[in-house]
């Protein structure tokens, strides 16, 4: 039986961890236990959604102007410090944080909180907005999946991806600053890893294994949160 | 319904999802994520990943109310949605291919021993084609520069390294001088990606290169 995809998001979140290292994915039966069970135990602050995907969802359903601001003063600044760091600043900084920050507007009708954060999806625009302006060409872009998965309102998926984008954050946050450097600058498109390599004089292998350490460390968390 | 077994190395759906994969490469991973739900699950965790970087960043103290940027937008919500299109798949090119094309038929060239090709893109970060293999056909052994990135569209081919079916993806690096041989059956169409140009051992198609500019 194929899986939903909202499923796969999250094991995939899980996978990602296995990203060059040695041991290979997890077993692909691993999945989250089920939140009821928790939910009773938990602050409801830690089972509703992120105000981000809230402010995004009453755009997207009620074309709310105050929660459409409240998104720009949140990414905005984001936006320009993510386009900083490949060099993109000023005026041309802005112009994509606006068709960004519109798109976000025309298109939150596609939003999905079962399948991406707020962050997630802001962040795809942004890139794919980005990426045309430099290569003044569209950037390839995948298919749109069908109705099949179109938009649901299952609350519970929506929490839960919500819970497993937190978690992935929280392990962020527990990086080592050297650690977290390196994966910052891979998703913030600042530097390839040949790029890395020259930039810091290190040899490809040592920036690998860098990666390794950091992403092993995620690894541990989130299998940490899975054996709770 | 073809089983896919070779996917997209995910170091390379990440460089994908932050943006710095060159134009080649990319519409070989948004053409294969089209039509491979574990990659596309693998790329939209990768976004939610870079979306949470992205909550993290330092940004140099809170929003301010005063950013002009902020009276431009809100005041342009009610202006015409931006005109992005989004190409269908059309027969065995998947969308990003059909909007490489933007739309039309491939037009072919012959390459000599009944290959042909076409070019999608190509610059100074590499080139992308469409390539036409007879069946049964080898493509001339060929070693790489670079990585060569080649994702099936119909067809199959095989090489030292494997069989390759509909939506498997083939990352050939400087390491691997490989001699692909088209299955039988159909045509092989492939799209393949470079980073620098091929190397052809043989005499005539490597006088071709620039012309072809493989």
């Amino acid at each position: 039986m194929i899986r939903p995809l909202t499923d796969r998001v999250m094991l995939g979140m899980f996978g990602m961890t296995e990203l060059l290292s040695e041991e290979g994915p997890p077993p692909a039966q691993v999945k989250p236990a089920p939140r009821k069970v928790r939910r009773r135990m938990v602050k409801s602050s830690e089972t509703e959604l992120n105000d981000q995907t809230l402010w995004l969802l009453a755009v997207r359903d009620r074309r709310d102007r105050q929660a459409f601001a409240s998104l720009f003063d949140f990414y905005a600044p984001r936006l320009r410090a993510m386009l900083s760091r490949s060099g993109c600043r000023g005026a041309a900084a802005d112009d994509i944080v606006q068709d960004a920050m519109l798109r976000v507007w025309h298109k939150a009708h596609q939003f999905d909180p079962a399948r991406a954060s707020a962050s997630a999806w802001v962040y795809r625009i942004a890139r794919n907005r980005h990426v045309d302006v430099i290569r003044k060409a569209a950037r390839p872009v995948p298919e749109a999946l069908t109705v099949e998965d179109a938009p649901e309102t299952d609350a519970g998926a929506r929490i839960a991806l919500d819970q497993e984008a937190r978690r992935l954050r929280g392990a962020l946050e527990g990086l080592a600053p050297d650690q977290r450097k390196v994966i910052e600058q891979a998703y913030m498109g600042e530097l390839s890893h040949s790029e890395i390599s020259e930039r810091t004089g290190l040899p490809l292998g040592t920036i690998k294994s860098r990666i390794r350490l950091a992403l092993e460390k995620l690894r541990h968390e989130l299998k940490d949160l899975r054996t709770e | 319904m073809t089983v896919i077994s070779h996917h997209i190395p995910p170091a390379f759906i990440r460089a994908y999802a932050s943006g710095s994969l060159s134009h080649g490469y990319s519409l070989v991973v948004a053409s294969h994520v089209s039509q491979c739900d574990e990659c596309r699950a693998r790329l939209e965790a990768e976004e939610i990943a870079g979306g949470a970087v992205l909550d993290t960043l330092g940004t140099g103290g809170a929003a301010s109310t005063a950013d002009p940027l902020r009276d431009r937008v809100l005041s342009a919500l009610d202006g015409p949605p931006p005109a992005d299109v989004a190409w269908p798949r059309s027969g065995i090119y998947p969308g990003p291919v059909m909007q490489a094309l933007e739309g039309r038929a491939p037009k072919w060239r012959a390459l000599g021993g009944g290959i042909r090709q076409s070019i999608l893109h190509a610059d100074g970060s590499g080139s992308v084609r469409l390539l036409q293999i007879p069946p049964g056909e080898a493509v001339p052994d060929h070693g790489h520069k670079g990585i060569e990135m080649t994702l099936v569209l119909q067809g199959s081919f095989s090489d030292e390294t494997g069989h390759f079916g509909v939506g498997d993806v083939e990352i050939a690096d400087e390491e691997l001088d490989h001699t692909p041989v088209a299955g039988t059956g159909l045509p092989c169409i492939c799209l393949a990606a470079t980073d620098a140009p091929l190397r052809f051992h043989s005499f005539l198609p490597r006088l071709l290169q620039p012309i072809f500019r493989i």
